[in-house]
């Protein structure tokens, strides 16, 4: 079989080439977003709101609206939440934030217990990529345009208020509004992402790329190009592993990530671990003065 | 004329702490003003307040004669953050942060424009960081950085600039070079505020010096305010923190 055989086979099946626009679409959106959650220190934030979104999304279910709508208004009012906890309690921000995700998680999975609808638990928690209908690819495609193009336009104002929230207010920006925004654009996102790996591995594309990109620049707005090009790599790569080696389509794609990871950590060129190491020893040791 | 600063009666309060118990002060154009007094003396909440960012329980702040909210949006303050509010690994270069002071002008994209540009260009000619202008901003020394700060407020044509301890980890050259540049801008016309722990720079830095524990003890020359005894007042004495 040549190469190009191995590319095109799995894309014969209408399902594959379905999920491989999910998992491009979602890497990107979440890829660019996750370069502010990284900035700003908000990576358990992502992961408290994409869990959080769950009792959000079953609610929707029973009534009949849009699922992004209660996810955006669960994911809110974690945020909410965490805030009341943290300032009305001896309790440090990242127990708040613990607390109350677990708490609405669970609650989310007790609704999906007791409510009969169609929702199968393991493809929130675990996703459901192989299984992207048309109907869904399309909110997804939709709600993924709709945040990458506010992330886009608004990014300078985003950026100041990760890097100097006084300042952004001094010169008469709202901060309390552009993080309202920043957390508004991660709800939406955590159900773009949920449908292609599931809840439990939100957290990763939400923070793993972000988190990547800075290794490799000193630059905001070259982080922004190599953080989705990085996620989109991985998606591709991770679902055709997956289909060759018959393991889940998303875990191997957030595993890819994390090998990514780890492999610029080590080898980067400016700041890899083993590679400054090498420098250090190949440069010849300097004599104290006397 | 207008003065640059004035407050009147400002008493400001976090729960059962009172901040600022009072504060009289007022500040003219081309005056650099230092602000004196021990940690917790309400230095960092006098700036929040002239900034908009506390609110007051009673009294009046005016920036230019108008309310710090109207101040803001005209870009009228600048302010110079203390160096551990400042995330050194941030991806933002020296000409992308002085940039920012720009913003308040700018579309909703904040998209720079031509003159946006040399605005910046002039800001860092000024502070004397044009070879610097690419570097990563956590890649500078800790006076460079103040210097670039003070380059976003020259960029942001604020009028009245605000600065927290800005020698705080800076070398004695930085220092000095950070002096020159507050004297400059006043002569320029600007109103600069500056808290300092370092009483030995005053009189050099600064036209006049207010002494705060929670109100002006005492505001006037350098020498007034470095008598000992004056100093006794907010540096020997302690006043209650807590309403009883």
């Amino acid at each position: 079989m040549s190469a190009v055989d191995l590319l095109v086979e799995p894309l014969t099946y209408d399902f594959m080439v379905r999920a491989l626009v999910t998992i491009l679409v979602a890497s990107v959106v979440c890829a660019v977003l996750s370069c502010w959650l990284v900035l700003i220190g908000w990576s358990l934030m992502g992961d408290a709101v994409s869990h959080a979104v769950l009792p959000g999304v079953v609610l929707a279910y029973v009534v009949g609206a849009p699922f992004a709508l209660g996810a955006l208004v669960f994911g809110l009012l974690a945020v909410v939440l965490i805030g009341f906890v943290r300032d009305t309690s001896r309790v440090k921000e990242d127990a708040a934030i613990g607390i109350v995700f677990t708490s609405l998680f669970a609650l989310g999975l007790v609704l999906v217990s007791v409510t009969p609808s169609q929702t199968d638990l393991h493809h929130i928690v675990f996703g459901n990529l192989l299984g992207v209908a048309r109907g869904e690819l399309v909110q997804v495609g939709l709600l993924g345009a709709l945040v990458l193009v506010v992330l886009l336009v608004k990014r300078r104002d985003l950026t100041l208020y990760a890097f100097d929230p006084t300042h952004a207010h001094a010169i008469g920006l709202s901060p309390r509004r552009l993080g309202a925004l920043l957390l508004g654009l991660l709800a939406v996102t955590a159900v773009v992402a949920l449908q292609a790996v599931g809840v439990v591995l939100v957290v990763a594309m939400l923070v793993v790329p972000g988190a990547t990109a800075q290794l490799l620049t000193d630059r905001f707005s070259r982080m922004l190009v190599i953080a989705p090009a990085l996620a989109a790599a991985c998606g591709v790569v991770g679902l055709y592993a997956s289909y060759y080696a018959d393991t889940a389509s998303g875990a191997t794609i957030v595993l890819t990530q994390g090998v990514v990871f780890a492999a610029v950590h080590l080898f980067s060129p400016r700041r890899g671990v083993v590679t400054t190491w090498l420098v250090r020893r190949a440069r010849p040791a300097v004599p104290a003065p006397e | 004329m207008t003065a640059a600063l004035e407050v009147r009666d400002l008493r400001v309060r976090y729960g059962d702490v009172r901040a600022l118990d009072g504060v009289d002060l007022t500040v003219a154009h081309g005056r650099v003003c230092g602000l004196v007094g021990v940690n917790g003396s309400g230095k960092s909440t006098l700036f929040k307040a002239v900034m908009g960012v506390v609110r007051a329980e009673t009294g009046t702040v005016l920036v230019d004669g108008t309310d710090p909210d109207t101040a803001r949006r005209r870009g009228t303050v600048s302010y110079v953050p203390q160096s551990e509010d400042v995330d050194p690994t941030f991806p933002l270069s020296v000409r992308d942060v002085v940039m920012t002071g720009r913003y308040g002008r700018l579309g909703p994209t904040r998209r720079p424009r031509r003159e946006d540009h040399a605005a910046v260009d002039d800001a860092l000619g000024r502070v004397g960081l044009d070879d610097l202008a690419d570097r990563q901003i956590g890649r500078l020394s800790g006076g460079q950085r103040k210097r670039a700060f003070v380059a976003r407020g020259l960029a942001q044509g604020a009028t009245v600039l605000l600065l927290d301890e800005p020698f705080a980890g800076v070398d004695k050259a930085s220092e000095a070079t950070i002096v020159r540049l507050l004297r400059e801008l006043a002569a320029g016309g600007a109103a600069v505020l500056v808290s300092t722990h370092d009483l030995h720079a005053l009189p050099a830095l600064a036209d006049e010096a207010a002494l705060l524990h929670r109100r002006v003890l005492v505001h006037g020359t350098p020498a007034e305010v470095l008598r000992p005894e004056n100093l006794a007042l907010a540096f020997g004495v302690g006043t209650p923190a807590v309403d009883r």
